[in-house]
């Protein structure tokens, strides 16, 4: 039996979890450094799947792993990854030690004394960072549609306490009432992730009462029920594929978030931490864009076309929504919650527009919007924890008193808004011509998001970082190493990811492919070449 | 000679060679669960009796303990010997099943019982009454709140030390309970157990006259069901001639083959199937604590001592539902079309009206009490499913769920202030502040309730759900998302009410248990945790035991 690469992958941070929260309360720094060290092990693995896994080689999934778990309910222990899993694995173990080391003092308690021994804020704080990536990894790795469902959901658990327990030091508003939005905050991303997770729980019962059906015994097994289905065993009925599509979409799109179902984004965003934020639009909100290309279009290749209108309408809404609220913010972290709910717009755009230039570049995006928006929002926590506001109105002229901080707050604003030469230029341009070649119209209204993003960036830039100087604003110390640890990375990241995003694109493609070719889809013919045909055939 | 028998036969008929009257033959090793409690509960009662006070609260404890510990041992016994299984059988008589789905339930029962003792016997939570360690209970029953009887009983240091005999005769009751095979022992066993638990309820050693109230309420709501329940059994004897399960059964769905003279105008009238099976339901749904028949479960949860208040939820829910699963599966499957649609009616109202009422409340052990009730909802889906995993999954669901029960009612011991247990919910703002751990496991136990993955709340909650959507009731399993989802609110608010406000100056302090209440919570926590992660094993054991015998 060879080594179980990606279970380790995924078991290392957990045991990261634990350990960390074993720390004593007085040896605060050492469960830092202890955290950080765990999450820089997963990167290791994670660079090891990257390296041990072949792209282009035969079969859907690699690195397999197949275990019996619970029979009675058919569930196995199955893991797998394909281009796309890699990608994203990738991209969580590489954006946590960067979270870990932004949001350093972030749960430091406040008063000198801890009111109890055993009351660790910092060590709850890391611990539940390394829970988080624990489950997002293990989400990413399922290839049992019920073993992804337990993660899918437990992750709500740990991003619950870390949105409710961990805020920005008390803000103009008095630490009591920020304590009060932030539980409700809490709350709110909690219920609209719940609710959609018991839907999709429906749908899941749903899909096994089917499969032990037709199937003799209940499977959740995502390569067997396609297989079936391919093979003609499983018919699942028009109605009933429906309505099980629905179920699991509407959990994803409650995870992704789609419009309408987006509204607790902001809040969660808004009164977390810079880390915290960062974790649900980077990395936790991934799984549910990850899961619709895995799950709905592979389990319910029918029913994902049947929907494909109406979702793209609403992916047409998010873009343009998300974009003219972000205009209108007045909070800078608020503003990149709706950026992220425009940029969703575009990735689930893509992903049903069904041709592998949109699904490749959905993929891209996610990577590429992961890292962008850590860039942007880590920057503006670090602003932010400086004047202890987070209104755009009350900075002023960081520029000059800061010069370094204001340029990577640019450039992490400007790959946000999908600048030529840094990575999400690359997936935008994908996306959108992926959409433009099945669905024009589409490509063409959703271009006006980009616009908006410019507008919604530079006019952010604009209002804190240049004019005249505030006078709060006039002592604020320029970025320490610390920071700039977490912030230069990224940036080299995104230069690098905008210039050759090959490694990235050879990775990904396969994967899309199988994926189209499961749902029976394949790219429109050029029309012009059509044209040129026809006419040489005259 | 003759002349004198002429005489006598005008009004004597010669008897016929004297009529053999069979001697019961009873197996008494396949009764020995119940034998065992109940001997061990006489035992107890004569102990209190003729042992000094001083030496009764260890001699009862150790008692107790011996005796469902051996009571679970003669349930591991039979089970190893076939019993749940392949050897199934009817005995006793034809009065008492001994079946997979009774053994199982009746280990389940023994260990929570066992679990229960130990918070029963705790002893360091309250504080010393006069240099004695008292526990939950009052230091004298029979004296009247604030009176002068009272105040001596209390400053002698008394103890009711009777609850352990008390306690043991209602687990002997549920013993019998989901095992019984006719109609009267079913009644009888319901009264075995009821009425222990009455006097339970009414024991509290603080906020008495509230104990006495839930008491007095349970009592008078409990015998208006048991007289429904009575009278439902008075008709089904009209109806089938016959008490046992398997000849109404066998009438049900035979129709009256052999009529008994007597009965000659009632037997094989459907009117009195259907009144009596419904009268029947009725008074095994309000054990369940089902909506509409729910009134009685916050008022008594919340009077009652809390460690009664957790034997109950957990040890009555696990025995009435075990005697509802056997009416429905071995008496009535003939009539299940009847049936099924009034129980998807219950099921759903159950769901909802649980998890929506609970929203509402200001009392944990309130909340925890609609909590149970919306569960109980959760359990009829799988028993509406009819089928053999509807079976094995209500029993998995009934395990998981009482031990869960068990550690969230131990934790609400722990936490005090200077009027005794603070359950006002608005106290336990901050818990997670100042006591961590006790908080985090409280959390656990919620999450639980809540279904969330990776406890036993979820398996089992998956596995009724199946259960029911394979059967066919997808719009069920739907209703029962949605209540979750409802029921997942109270739960997190009370999370966020522990950990995300700031803990108020006056607020409770978490006691240190002994070992015994850790004991109890541990256990919860464990099982909690190994049924969520690896429940493989005790679905095969619930599978295995999911066949009645008939």
């Amino acid at each position: 039996m060879s080594f179980p690469l990606l279970t380790a992958t995924a078991a290392v941070p957990a045991i990261g979890a634990i350990a960390t929260a074993a720390v004593p309360a007085a040896r605060r720094t050492a469960a830092k450094w202890l955290a950080l060290l765990f999450s820089l092990a997963t990167l290791v693995l994670a660079a090891v799947v990257a390296v041990r896994f072949e792209a282009g080689a035969k079969g859907p999934f690699q690195l397999t792993e197949s275990h019996s778990w619970i029979r009675d309910f058919g569930v196995r222990y199955e893991l797998g990854v394909d281009g796309i899993a890699v990608a994203l694995i990738a991209l969580t173990a590489l954006l946590i030690p960067f979270v870990i080391l932004a949001g350093w003092h972030d749960a430091d308690p406040l008063e000198a004394p801890a009111p109890n021994r055993r009351w660790r804020p910092t060590q709850g704080f890391f611990a539940l960072i390394l829970a988080v990536e624990a489950m997002v990894v293990i989400s990413f790795e399922a290839t049992d549609v019920f073993l992804f469902y337990l993660f899918f959901e437990a992750m709500l658990i740990p991003m619950y306490f870390l949105i409710g327990g961990f805020g920005d030091r008390a803000g103009a508003d008095g630490e009591e009432r920020s304590a009060k939005l932030r539980s409700q905050a809490a709350v709110k991303f909690l219920l609209y992730n719940l609710a959609g997770g018991l839907i999709m729980l429906a749908a899941v019962i749903g899909l096994y009462a089917a499969t032990a059906d037709q199937l003799g015994s209940g499977t959740f097994s995502l390569t067997e029920i396609v297989q079936a289905r391919a093979d003609g065993k499983l018919e699942l009925g028009t109605g009933t594929e429906r309505l099980l599509f629905l179920g699991f979409f509407f959990a994803f799109a409650v995870k992704a978030p789609l419009w309408p179902l987006h509204t607790w984004l902001p809040g969660a965003m808004g009164e977390s931490t810079a880390p915290v934020a960062v974790l649900i639009t980077a990395v936790v909100d991934k799984v549910g864009t990850f899961a619709m290309l895995r799950f709905c279009l592979q389990l319910f290749p029918e029913a994902s076309s049947w929907a494909t209108p109406v979702i793209l309408v609403l992916a047409l809404i998010s873009i343009l929504y998300g974009a003219l609220l972000a205009v209108g913010q007045r909070d800078i972290k608020r503003l990149v919650a709706y950026a992220s709910i425009s940029h969703f717009g575009f990735i689930i755009m893509g992903i049903f527009a069904m041709t592998s230039q949109g699904q490749g570049g959905a993929t891209l995006y996610m990577v590429n919007h992961g890292i962008s928006t850590a860039a942007l929002m880590l920057v503006a926590g670090f602003l932010i924890s400086r004047r202890g506001s987070r209104l755009i109105a009350d900075y002023g002229g960081v520029q000059k008193v800061a010069p370094v901080l204001a340029g990577t707050f640019l450039v992490g604003g400007l790959a946000t808004l999908s600048l030529p030469g840094l990575a999400p230029f690359v997936s935008e341009f994908l996306v959108l011509v992926g959409t433009f070649s099945r669905y024009p119209a589409v490509g063409i209204v959703a271009t006006v998001g980009i616009v908006l993003a410019a507008l919604y960036v530079l006019v952010l830039y604009q209002r804190t970082m240049t004019g005249p100087v505030k006078a709060e604003v006039r002592t604020m110390p320029d970025l320490k190493a610390r920071e700039l640890a977490v912030v230069a990375p990224l940036i080299a990241l995104l230069l690098f990811l905008g210039v050759y995003p090959k490694p990235l694109t050879d990775l990904v493609n396969p994967a899309v492919d199988h994926t189209l070719s499961v749902v029976d889809r394949h790219d429109p013919r050029p029309d012009v070449a059509v044209k040129a045909d026809a006419e040489a055939a005259k | 000679m003759s002349s004198v028998a002429s005489v006598h036969s005008l009004w004597t008929i010669a008897a016929e060679a004297p009529a053999k009257i069979p001697a019961p033959k009873i197996e008494y090793a396949q009764l020995a669960p119940a034998l065992i409690v109940l001997g061990a509960a006489v035992v107890g009662a004569v102990l209190e009796a003729f042992l000094p006070r001083r030496s009764r609260y260890h001699a009862q404890l150790l008692l107790s303990v011996l005796a469902l510990a051996a009571g679970f041992a003669a349930v591991v016994g039979l089970a190893a010997g076939g019993f749940g299984t392949t050897k199934a059988k009817i005995t006793a008589m034809g009065a008492i099943a001994v079946d997979g789905p009774a053994l199982f339930l009746q280990g389940t029962i023994l260990l929570v019982a066992l679990v229960a003792t130990f918070t029963f016997a705790e002893r360091r939570l309250d504080p010393a009454a006069h240099g004695k360690k008292v526990d939950s209970f009052v230091a004298q029953a029979a004296a009247v709140p604030g009176g002068e009887a009272e105040k001596a009983a209390v400053k002698a240091g008394f103890t009711t030390t009777e609850v352990f005999p008390i306690a043991l005769f209602a687990v002997g009751g549920m013993l019998v309970f989901p095992a019984a095979n006719d109609l009267l022992t079913l009644f009888i066993a319901l009264e075995v157990f009821s009425l222990p638990l009455y006097i339970l309820c009414a024991l509290a050693r603080r906020q008495r006259l509230l104990s006495q109230e839930a008491a007095v309420k349970y009592f008078l709501l409990g015998a208006f069901s048991s007289a429904f329940l009575l009278f439902g059994i008075a008709l089904l004897y009209g109806y089938a001639g016959t008490v046992t399960y398997s000849g109404i059964a066998r009438v049900v769905s035979d129709g009256a083959k052999q009529i008994d003279p007597a009965l000659a105008d009632t037997m094989g009238n459907d009117a009195l199937l259907l009144i009596g099976a419904a009268l029947v339901l009725m008074g095994l749904l309000f054990k369940v604590g089902a909506v509409p028949f729910h009134m009685w479960t916050p008022d008594v949860y919340q009077g009652a001592p809390t460690p009664v208040t957790g034997f109950m939820a957990a040890a009555t829910k696990v025995a009435a539902f075990g005697a509802l699963l056997r009416l429905l599966y071995v008496v009535l499957p003939g009539l299940s079309w009847d049936w099924r649609p009034v129980m998807w009616g219950v099921a759903i109202v159950t769901m909802l009206g649980g998890a929506i009422v609970a929203i509402t409340q200001t009392d944990i052990k309130r909340l925890l009490a609609y909590s149970s009730i919306a569960h109980a909802g959760f359990i009829l889906a799988g028993v509406i499913a009819t089928s053999k995993d509807g079976i094995s999954s209500v029993l998995f669901y009934l395990a998981a769920y009482s031990f869960v029960t068990l550690g969230a009612f131990a934790v609400v011991t722990l936490v005090r202030d200077a009027g005794g247990e603070a359950t006002q919910l608005a106290k336990w703002a901050g818990l997670g502040r100042r006591s961590p751990l006790t908080a985090a496991v409280f959390a656990v136990f919620l999450l639980a309730f809540a279904g969330i993955p990776l406890t036993s709340g979820f398996t089992g909650k998956f596995a009724v759900f199946k259960a029911a959507a394979e059967s066919g009731a997808g719009w069920l399993v739907v209703v029962g998302v949605v209540s979750s989802a409802i029921a997942a609110f109270f739960y997190i608010r009370v999370i966020v009410l522990m950990f995300f406000n700031e803990p108020k100056a006056d607020g409770p302090t978490v006691a240190v248990p002994s070992p015994l209440t850790m004991t109890a919570i541990a256990v919860g926590v464990v099982v909690t945790l190994v049924l969520g992660l690896a429940p493989q094993y005790f679905l095969d054991l619930a599978g295995q035991a999911g066949v009645f015998v008939r």
